[in-house]
């Protein structure tokens, strides 16, 4: 109500003061009032956009911490909560740092196919002024500083698989790395100006990709596998049990990504319209399908719905629908959900168990599989009527996904996964080669019984003895 | 004197508490443990992975008690904390020398 008056106040003001400026100087010319109202509207939507962009912003670094930092710090023993914590916040530092540098440069400046150039290192150039290619009505610096948060949040998701084992400088070290080697070049491909993979910007294999399927879960997830089988099995996987020490601190990690995950994929729309709106109800629906789908597949197995479970398969959904958000409509969301929910129980409960890596934290099974399942599943359900994002030369709206009659695009989306999973694991085991070599990547075992919390940073959790009481 | 140690399930404690205040019993020590009789333990899943938890929680009372309180105690015990399932608990009871007052050095039965 408030905002309508608003309105009609200003709807007001602004024909007085035209009428006013007419009756003053009849030079103004109709064409000049026109030019200036069209600049006001311009201004108003920039606004608009500019506001959700930075709250989405905000949100996309609430996944990361706390969101992520307590899902995986819940998940892990008592003794490593501080360190699995760390890892998570640490990217909020040191790749923040590099982004200013040189990542958002190698990701979003124009370059090659593979990636940017350095057109942008240093933020040069990256101002107030819209970047038409990527968001054409708020700053570029808001654009920049929302997939500063993307970049912060992959490399710590990775660190689910290495949790408990790796020494701190080999993490920073292996991040920065990887940020700038594999996560830059992907964003690039899929994202950036002249990328073979971009699909608004006439890339090679046009890869649907809304919000980081590819980018962001494939590579994270694949590189989780890569380095859970370099570093090997933590000390006494399997055969000691290891069950997380707080699932309570896992719950609300969760359901923070659950509403962070509103401005990943409802902000990537990167305007505040009715896209944004599609995007956010896909989002929402497929996390609540893919809960159902893995605490029913439990049920079904084990005999009861876990919590542990119901919150890991809401990430799995969210996961799955990141790529197709902003391309499918509410009833495909569900279904996405549903199928990402059984696959990655599935994945994580079984699959994981045959081949016997120890990825701690299930980072392969929840955001490598959920991320592939979801970015092949955009193919065949993306629809031009959420988003005519493929058009002819005349301007009409072309078919996106299967459904949509375009058997075409599925193939691209392999492509895309195809070179997500190959960059993924070359680079990753390059990296995991070159840390291994200059610092070693794991604690001593000595350091590994006592806890990383201790041996890494002097700390510890829960700081229970009497004297602190 | 009586050393009276008592191994219960936890939900019983606040009975247990109330029926010993009640027949007399001065103060006691209440800790929170782990262990398993001829219970054993249970099963729990995380992620699909089966989990077996051989230790449970349990609360483990223990008393100094005058002679002439051990069988009221014992008895008192018995009533609240028995459901008749297995894993109700145990009692040991066993001698104690001396009990002394930090406060003020009084000794023995008085101290308690």
């Amino acid at each position: 109500m408030r905002v309508v008056m608003r309105k009609l106040g200003l709807g007001l003001l602004l024909v007085l003061t035209a009428g006013h400026s007419f009756a003053q100087t009849a030079t103004v010319s109709q064409a000049d009032r026109l030019l200036k109202l069209e600049q006001q509207v311009a201004d108003a939507k920039g606004s608009a956009d500019n506001a959700w962009m930075l709250m989405c912003a905000a949100l996309v670094l609430l996944m990361t911490g706390p969101g992520l930092a307590l899902f995986y710090g819940g998940l892990v023993r008592k003794k490593n909560v501080l360190s699995t914590m760390m890892q998570s916040f640490a990217m909020m530092a040191i790749v923040t740092a590099l982004w200013a540098m040189v990542g958002y440069s190698l990701a979003f400046a124009p370059g090659n196919g593979f990636i940017g150039g350095l057109q942008h290192a240093f933020l040069r150039g990256v101002g107030a002024q819209p970047d038409p290619d990527y968001a054409a009505t708020i700053p570029q610096q808001t654009f920049m500083i929302y997939q500063l948060m993307f970049a912060i949040i992959t490399p710590a998701l990775i660190s689910g698989a290495f949790a408990e084992r790796m020494k701190f400088s080999a993490m920073a070290l292996f991040m920065a790395l990887w940020s700038l080697m594999v996560y830059a070049p992907m964003a690039h491909m899929v994202w950036g100006k002249g990328g073979i993979l971009n699909a608004s910007l006439g890339g090679r294999f046009p890869t649907l990709d809304f919000a980081g399927g590819t980018v962001v879960h494939i590579t994270s997830g694949v590189s989780a596998l890569v380095c859970a089988q370099y570093l090997g099995r933590r000390l006494g996987y399997p055969k000691e049990m290891m069950p997380p020490h707080s699932v309570v601190l896992s719950f609300i990690g969760a359901c923070l990504l659950w509403v962070g995950w509103f401005g990943f994929n409802a902000g990537s729309a990167l305007s505040s319209g009715s896209l944004a709106t599609s995007a956010f109800v896909a989002t929402h629906f497929a996390a609540a399908a893919a809960a159902i789908g893995w605490a029913a597949s439990e049920w079904i197995r084990n005999g009861k719905p876990t919590v542990l479970g119901s919150i890991s398969g809401a990430v799995a959904g969210l996961v799955a629908i990141t790529p197709a958000s902003g391309f499918v409509g509410p009833m495909p969301a569900l279904l996405i959900g549903l199928v990402a929910g059984g696959f990655c129980y599935f994945m994580v409960a079984s699959v994981k168990a045959l081949f016997g890596y120890d990825d701690s934290l299930d980072a392969f099974g929840v955001h490598g599989a959920g991320g592939t399942i979801g970015a092949l599943l955009t193919g065949v359900f993306a629809s031009k009527i959420i988003n005519p994002i493929f058009h002819d030369a005349q301007g009409n709206a072309l078919s996106l996904g299967i459904m949509d009659g375009n058997f075409h695009q599925l193939l691209n989306q392999l492509v895309g996964v195809v070179i997500a999973w190959v960059l993924a694991i070359v680079g990753t085991l390059l990296i995991l080669k070159f840390v291994d070599t200059v610092i070693g990547l794991r604690v001593p075992a000595e350091h590994e019984v006592q806890g990383l919390d201790f041996t890494q940073h002097g700390e510890e959790g829960y700081y229970l003895e009497a004297s602190a009481l | 004197m009586t050393k009276l140690e008592a191994v219960i399930q936890p939900a019983k404690l606040d009975a247990v508490k109330d029926a010993l205040l009640e027949i007399g019993v001065e103060g006691m020590t209440v800790l929170e443990v782990r262990g398993h009789g001829r219970q054993k333990g249970h099963t729990e899943f995380y992620r699909g992975r089966e989990y077996s938890v051989d230790l449970l929680p349990k609360v483990k009372i223990e008393i100094v008690l005058s002679d002439e309180l051990v069988d009221k105690a014992v008895h008192a015990i018995l009533e609240q904390a028995r459901t008749g399932k297995i894993g109700d608990g145990k009692i040991f009871l066993s001698r104690v020398d001396e009990a002394i007052r930090i406060r003020n050095d009084e000794r023995g039965v008085a101290a308690l």
